[in-house]
């Protein structure tokens, strides 16, 4: 307080020094943001052995590509690639067709049903169950486990995006589905052909959210599938490294010399988990920042009280 | 033709009984877009809260197929008696609060400055980094936090420069660190995102009362404060009333994919103590008491909050 009084005589002063603060304050959250993804992507291509003793900053200190030869010599990593691209596209499909089906059926002022369906769906973002009785159900009632369709079937709807795709549809002009109706178009073809096409930016932030919650599920695959190598998706490979590696480096520093004696390989646990973190984030590093403009807008449309 | 709107005018009852069928007949397609959608949410939401008759039975892996048997409140007493459960149900507590504490502030914090900047393209970076964490899944940004907090990394090397600590600290490996680790991680991952909502809110505060704040000799902290944060107190109140209700959702990954046995007392969450006792053990009865009673217990907490906050006079959720 005392410097902002002393400040007043010259008033143009505050106004250059806050922005400048405010600019560095703002550039060390982005720094310390980046850091640690710079830095598991340096890890990553560094030589096994030597990030072993650590140290690494920004750039790989001995730089090699040992760590994704052994990731790429594996089959199983091509195969987890496979399971977690073909797990995401198709429950991205199939959740933005019923979500945004629903959507619009709610949307409908004159539909009858309108208020007892929201009101069901709605009230699902309060009351869970719970983990056992849905494993109960999905394990023993569905008998999905150690099949695909375990990452498919439980998660083709959401409510919190249904809520965005309605308050999107809500704000569009009636006269587009009235005009459409007078021509005689029902509601399966105004859905699909009026409706559907102008929802394109909050679809693409729907198909986000969705998108990226699929490609990083992990658990999944470990209450179902664990034991099933072919089903394994790629964060699920992490999360077995992370781990091995959680105990082994949590004990005590892992021995740069006894890495070096076993010494053939020169990817070690440590390099090798760095690649898969970056295989992994990779798809998702490419597509968001493309995707950012739309996104904001769906955050603040399903706003915070849908 | 005629003959049926005469028939109308002169008898109303079955004409409105019938404009309900057409009304409905009309709907058809509205009923089979949603109604499908409906009986799936009755199937994988609704459903299983009918498993929560099993948490007063005493279902396990050995019972489960000739069925169990009713024991009353007995897997609750058992639960009740579980120093594990009480050591669960302070972990999440405390981790709840730590992130809900420590995330607004921050998300705040960030929404006001970043509500300062005056250059769109600077702003649109520094939004643009910060919201990338939400993006990556809890197993990546765990391993990154990993490779951080080891021993040997540069956070313990950053802290020995500056002479804050003398020799490396265990973060990892040391009950007393774990809380205040996710805590961190947690602010990490989501101080970006969180504040949209905030800096969305600020957006839509009038101008004009930053004008005749200005013209009042209001300087920047002086409107920040008199201006801008009344002007977010709603979202705020309403977000508070929803993280009330999911304090007892402290997570499960982080403390699931961080804990280990050495931090095991500070890293076991009810969800954890779920997993363990329900699919490991195969104690289904006994896991869903304890799922049972966290949601209990969290729509308590979201009701009470609004509760208290409409005798406030606030905003409310519900």
């Amino acid at each position: 307080m005392t410097v902002l009084n002393r400040k007043k005589r010259k008033p143009q002063d505050r106004d250059i020094v806050f922005p400048i603060v405010n600019g560095l304050i703002l550039c060390v959250l982005m720094f310390v943001t980046l850091f640690p993804v710079i830095n598991t992507v340096a890890i990553s291509f560094n030589d096994g052995i030597d990030a072993v003793r650590g140290g690494i900053g920004l750039w790989p200190r001995v730089f090699s590509v040992e760590a994704y030869k052994s990731l790429l010599s594996d089959k199983l990593t091509y195969n987890a690639f496979g399971i977690s691209v073909a797990r995401t596209v198709i429950t991205t499909v199939l959740n933005l067709f019923f979500t945004s089906m629903l959507a619009f059926a709610l949307s409908r002022k004159e539909y009858i049903f309108r208020k007892f369906i929201t009101l069901a769906v709605v009230l699902t973002m309060y009351v869970n169950a719970g983990l056992i009785p849905n494993f109960l159900l999905i394990h023993r009632t569905l008998k999905l486990s150690k099949t695909f369709w375990v990452y498919i079937i439980p998660t083709m709807f959401s409510c919190f995006n249904m809520i965005v795709i309605r308050t999107y549809i809500i704000g569009l002009p009636e006269a587009l589905a009235e005009s459409a109706r007078i021509d005689g178009a029902n509601d399966l073809r105004i859905f699909w052909q009026i409706i559907f096409p102008l929802c394109t930016p909050v679809l693409a932030t729907v198909a986000l959210f969705v998108a990226v919650g699929s490609w990083n599920q992990w658990f999944d695959t470990q209450l179902y599938c664990g034991s099933k190598k072919y089903l394994h998706t790629l964060q699920y490979l992490l999360k077995m490294k992370l781990a091995t590696s959680m105990n082994t480096t949590n004990m005590a520093n892992t021995s740069v010399d006894a890495l070096a004696n076993a010494g053939a390989t020169k990817s070690t646990p440590v390099t090798v988990r760095c690649a898969i973190t970056v295989v992994s984030a990779l798809p998702i590093l490419l597509v968001y920042p493309f995707l950012q403009r739309y996104f904001v807008t769906g955050m603040v449309l399903g706003g915070v009280k849908g | 033709m005629m003959n049926g709107a005469v028939q109308k005018s002169v008898i109303p009852p079955p004409s409105t009984k019938k404009s309900i069928w057409k009304k409905l007949w009309d709907q058809k397609y509205l009923m089979l877009m949603s109604i499908p959608v409906l009986l799936y949410v009755m199937l994988f939401n609704y459903y299983p809260l009918w498993g929560w008759r099993y948490a007063f039975q005493n279902l396990d892996l050995t019972t489960i197929k000739k069925g169990a048997d009713w024991i009353g409140l007995g897997n609750f007493q058992w639960l009740f008696n579980e120093k594990l459960f009480w050591l669960g149900f302070r972990n999440t507590l405390a981790m709840s609060l730590i992130n809900l504490v420590f995330g607004t502030t921050a998300s705040i914090l960030l929404a006001i400055l970043l509500n300062e900047v005056r250059s769109r393209a600077f702003k649109r970076t520094v939004q643009t980094v910060t919201y990338l964490p939400h993006f990556l899944s809890m197993v990546i940004v765990v391993g990154m936090a990993q490779n951080m907090f080891i021993t040997d990394g540069p956070i313990n090397r950053m802290l020995m420069s500056i002479g804050l600590i003398d020799s490396p600290v265990w973060w990892l490996g040391e009950g007393k660190y774990f809380w205040w680790l996710v805590g961190i991680i947690n602010v990490w991952k989501e101080v970006g995102w969180n504040s949209i909502i905030y800096i969305s809110t600020m957006t839509s505060i009038d101008p004009t009362l930053y004008e005749a704040a200005a013209i009042d000799g209001a300087g920047r902290f002086q409107r920040i404060l008199n201006v801008t944060l009344p002007g977010i107190k709603a979202t705020f109140v309403v977000l508070l009333i929803m993280n009330i209700g999911h304090l007892m959702e402290a997570g499960f990954e982080i403390q699931y994919l961080l804990g280990n046995k050495q931090v095991y007392d500070f890293s076991q969450t009810l969800d954890v103590f779920v997993l363990e006792f329900g699919i490991q053990n195969n104690k289904y009865g006994r896991a869903i008491a304890a799922g049972m009673f966290k949601s209990v217990v969290g729509i308590i907490l979201l009701f009470g909050a609004n509760f208290v906050a409409k005798k406030m006079d606030e905003e409310t959720l519900l």
